[in-house]
Order: C-alpha cells, then sequence, then structure tokens
C-alpha cells in the first residue's frame, strides 16, 4: 500500500472508529485547517475521526482512597468523557484525594477536575 | 437445624440473579430470596469500575458498581431479601437447598422455583497447561482486577498478559493508571478476542503492544516470575521455531476465557451442554429439571451485561410463574440445533406456545468469522423459515435471530429446528 501525502507531506493517520462494534480503519489528515477522512464506512465514522483528531476525548474510571468503610477504596468516574491529553494530570489528582466514609452514589469526588467544567463523581455507595 | 420455605431462591446476586429476584417479585411471587456468598451484593460488577454498561437498558455510559446498585436498590425497593455471606452447600432435584453462613449456621430451604445465577469463572493456568515453574505471580486478570480496584493493592510493577480478553485489555490500562509497565498482550488467536473499542482505548492509547498468533511457552522463576517465555504459533497453535522471545516481568495475568460455573447445577441434576458449558434450556430458561431456572453467564458467557439482565428477566419471570403453579402443562417442544458456523445457539429448545405469546430470540456464536455481510437463517426442514441480514460476524460477537409470534404453526409440526450463519 503506498500512502498518500497531503499537500504539505504528511501522512495520513490511521485512526480504528470505536463509534460501532464493527471496528473500521479510517483514515484522516490535516489538508488547508480541514479534517479529510477517508476508508470511513458510514458518517459516524467521519464523526468519530474528526474528533479523534481535534479533541480526543474518554471516560476516566479509577478510584480514591476512603477511610472508615467496608473497603479501603471507592471506584470513581468522569462524568463526560474527559480530554485525552489531560487524564495522566486527572489520575495524579485522584490519588490526592481521602474521603470518609459513607460515600454516596453521585457524589462530587473533584469539581470541575483540571478547569474542564467535568465533574469527577462515586460510582457507588460504600459504608 | 433450622428450616424455612420461600416462593423463589436465586442463587447469586450478580446482574442475572438480581435481574430475576426482581422480575420474580414484579410477577407475583411473594417471598423472594437472594442467597450471595460475598458480603456485599453486585457479583462480578463490583470490581468492574470501569464505563460501558448500560448503554442498551438504560441508555447511559455506567460503570460497574453504578449498573450494579440501580438493580440493589430496586431488589431492595420491592422487598426481595438478601442472605449474604451464605454459601448453598447443596441443591437437591426436589429444590430443598442447604445453605450456611457464620450468623445462621446451617439451614435447610424449601422453595418453590430455583434460579441459578451463579455467573461464569475464569480459566486458569492449570486448564491452559502453562509450562515452567510455578512461582509466585501468575493470577487471572479478574483477580488481579478484584484486588487494583476493591482491596487496593498492585500484584507486581511489570505485566505480561497472556489472552486479549477484555478483563486483560481492561486490566492493562488500569494497571498503567496505577503506575505499572505492561509490557506485553499476547494472543494465540489471529484476531483479538474482546472488543475492538477496548483495544482502542485499553491498548492503543498506551503504547501497549499486542502480538496476535503468539503465546506464553515457559514461566520463568522460583519464588517470584522473572519472565516468560513467548513464542509465535502458526494457525495449528505449533511454536514457529527460533521464534522465542524472552521478556523480563514480575507478573503473568491470564485473559483466556471463562467457563459457566455449574456445581451446584450438576449436583441437582441439571444437564449440562458441553459446549457451552451451562445448562440445556428451553425458552424460558428452566432446565431439564422441573422448577430449576438459569439466568446469565452461568447459561453462555454474554458480551454485555445488559443482556445478561435481559435474560435474568425471563428467567425471574418463569420461576414465578412455576412457583404460583401458573405453568401450563409441557407440550410439544422443538429443538434448536446449531447449524452451519454456529457454534451453539440458545436456548436449546423451544415451546411453540409460547412464541405464540412473544417473540423468542435465540442467541448463538459463529465458529468462523465473516467480514462480509451475513445472513442469520433458521429452517425447517431444509427449507428457511426465518432469516436476519448482518454486516459481519464474529465469534466473539454473539449473533441474534428473533423468531416472531408468526412462526408458532410451523414450530409446532416441526422436531428440530436449525440455525446457521453464512455468506450472503
Amino acid at each position: 500500500m503506498n500512502p498518500t501525502r497531503n499537500a504539505s507531506g504528511d501522512l495520513p493517520r490511521e485512526i480504528i472508529c470505536v463509534a460501532c462494534p464493527k471496528g473500521c480503519r479510517l483514515e484522516a489528515v490535516r489538508e488547508n485547517g480541514q479534517i479529510l477522512v477517508t476508508k470511513e464506512g458510514c458518517k459516524r465514522g467521519i464523526q468519530y475521526a474528526v474528533r479523534e483528531i481535534e479533541d480526543p476525548r474518554r471516560m476516566v474510571a479509577s478510584t480514591v482512597r476512603v477511610s472508615g468503610a467496608m473497603h479501603p477504596l471507592v471506584p470513581v468516574y468522569t462524568e463526560e468523557p474527559f480530554p485525552k491529553v489531560l487524564i495522566p494530570k486527572l489520575l495524579k489528582k485522584l490519588q490526592e484525594v481521602r474521603l470518609d466514609a459513607p460515600v454516596q452514589m453521585g457524589q462530587v469526588v473533584i469539581r470541575d477536575a483540571l478547569d474542564t467544567g467535568i465533574n469527577v463523581v462515586a460510582s457507588r455507595n460504600l459504608n | 437445624m433450622n428450616k424455612r420455605r420461600c416462593d423463589v431462591a436465586v442463587i447469586g446476586s450478580g446482574p442475572g440473579g438480581l435481574a430475576a429476584a426482581i422480575a420474580a417479585k414484579k410477577n407475583g411471587a411473594e417471598d423472594v430470596v437472594i442467597i450471595e456468598r460475598d458480603f456485599e451484593p453486585g457479583g462480578i460488577l463490583v470490581q468492574c469500575i470501569h464505563n460501558g454498561f448500560g448503554v442498551e437498558i438504560f441508555q447511559e455510559d455506567l460503570p460497574g458498581p453504578s449498573y450494579a446498585q440501580r438493580f440493589i436498590e430496586e431488589a431492595r425497593g420491592l422487598g426481595v431479601e438478601m442472605m449474604l455471606d451464605t454459601m448453598v452447600l447443596e441443591a437437591e432435584p426436589n429444590r430443598r437447598l442447604f445453605t450456611t453462613s457464620k450468623g445462621g449456621g446451617i439451614q435447610e430451604i424449601e422453595v418453590g422455583a430455583v434460579v441459578l445465577a451463579m455467573g461464569c469463572r475464569e480459566r486458569t493456568r492449570a486448564q491452559i497447561r502453562l509450562p515452567g515453574t510455578r512461582p509466585a505471580g501468575v493470577y487471572t486478570a479478574g483477580t488481579a482486577q478484584r484486588w487494583v480496584n476493591v482491596e487496593g493493592f498492585m500484584p507486581g510493577k511489570r505485566f505480561v498478559i497472556l489472552g486479549s480478553g477484555d478483563i486483560g485489555m481492561i486490566m492493562a490500562r488500569r494497571l498503567t493508571f496505577e503506575g505499572a509497565k505492561v509490557e506485553r498482550v499476547l494472543e494465540i488467536l489471529p484476531h483479538i478476542s474482546g472488543l475492538m473499542r477496548n483495544y482502542v482505548q485499553c491498548l492503543q492509547d498506551f503504547d501497549i503492544p499486542l502480538q496476535l498468533q503468539h503465546t506464553v511457552t515457559r514461566i520463568l522463576g522460583r519464588d517470584r516470575v522473572e519472565a516468560v517465555e513467548t513464542a509465535a504459533v502458526d494457525e495449528n497453535w505449533r511454536v514457529v521455531p527460533g521464534s522465542q522471545e524472552v521478556i523480563p516481568c514480575d507478573t503473568l495475568l491470564l485473559s483466556v476465557g471463562l467457563i459457566p460455573e455449574n456445581e451446584l447445577s450438576r449436583q441437582s441434576g441439571v444437564k449440562i451442554d458441553a459446549v457451552t458449558g451451562g445448562p440445556i434450556v428451553d425458552d424460558t430458561f428452566q432446565t431439564n429439571v422441573p422448577g430449576y431456572f438459569a439466568a446469565g453467564n452461568v447459561v453462555h458467557v454474554y458480551d454485555l451485561v445488559d443482556w445478561v439482565t435481559e435474560a435474568g428477566f425471563r428467567a425471574g419471570k418463569s420461576a414465578a410463574d412455576y412457583a404460583l403453579g401458573k405453568r401450563g402443562k409441557p407440550g410439544h417442544m422443538t429443538a434448536v440445533r446449531a447449524g452451519e458456523n454456529v457454534r451453539y445457539a440458545v436456548p436449546h429448545r423451544i415451546d411453540p406456545s409460547s412464541l405464540a405469546m412473544e417473540e423468542i430470540p435465540i442467541q448463538m456464536r459463529v465458529i468462523r468469522p465473516i467480514e462480509a455481510p451475513i445472513m442469520i437463517e433458521a429452517l425447517v426442514n431444509e427449507s428457511v423459515i426465518a432469516r436476519r441480514g448482518q454486516q459481519y460476524a464474529r465469534p466473539g460477537e454473539m449473533v441474534t435471530l428473533p423468531l416472531k409470534p408468526d412462526l408458532t404453526d410451523a414450530l409446532q409440526k416441526a422436531d428440530t429446528i436449525t440455525v446457521r450463519v453464512r455468506q450472503q
């Protein structure tokens, strides 16, 4: 396969679409400030690839320490997909969090995490 | 010994058991009891802290513990009794259960209908016959998941993961989050066994190398794992000479398949399908033993928890009907047979008169992947009576063929219905 370069000589990036379980392998490249997507299986694939290049986000799930509960940890997650580049920083912040039992499902653990406007909340009750 | 009775007893409080108990209660069973050996309900969802649960049932992307809590609260709200920290020792064919617990001692429970919801277990090192020494540091991915996510300790610093099942890939990300180094994920098959989403978000995102058609050939180390020897394999899983590589690590995780847990089922006389490892069931999820029903991964291992919940609802409703004497006499049953490119199909038999009342989905797994449009077909005496098209079929993703009520007559006359999956 001979990859096609764009005008500025960039190679297209291969992106596996996970908008559905099929897993199409798309190619995306920046061309004059726009993102060109090829080999897409459907329209949702184009949206996915553009998002993956402009602002990739992931749901983040982890744990934080809790004292006085039946387990030493309580699971937490971001209420919305979180910017991928900020995930390592978020994990570091979560390591510093200490909660006291009881914890309620949906309880805010970090509000507006790293100024993203996204809250990290508890995944369950823990007594 | 304490004696008691109840209408419906559900063994296991994972998603299948919770759904069964809820449905039993909603369909008129009064005393519904869940028997759970752990000291909290929820089953495996307690340790599945990642997202991706509930998209079908709630149209929401929830972590495992939140998904479980919604059903735990619903069950409690309906008055389902939970016997926690309690183990079922024996299940007799006449629906008498013997349980034991620290607080209650040994109890005998006379049950109107039993729902088996024990879920599944991970395949272990012994079951895949991994050669080498027997040091500490070889665990199943789910065991490591319990330690890291619930009990709060890391089983190692440098990991190799054998098997590309979903739990293995999810643990690769989780361990990376907690500061460990995952050196490699190895898969003996030429394709991943888990979902593509998990490959992208758990391995690709963190540059964790995946090697297909590779396996572990030896474990090295005396007291603790020091390294694993890996090798490439051909399509018959034979080692390619000269491809061996030694990867230093302190922990090997296994994500090499799940097996329905049916020790209790066998005891009570329930017949097991050799392919699924779970009970042979009819469309109401009743087993061959009257009054014994089965829900969720104990029957066959599902891809999505949402489908386990659906199966639990059906099994729980059927159990309530049985306990209340609302179930009619068993009539003609049509056997479901796995045909071309189908490894197994569930349910194993269908009562055409229950099809008259509602649609019945036949769930199956293909043997070979087909990356082109396929047709799922049901045949009676060589002629197709139902069909459904789909874009592709893979062994890792269950395919479903719904049978519509208008097929009742066709099934009434047939002893066997065969399902097959072929390219269009």
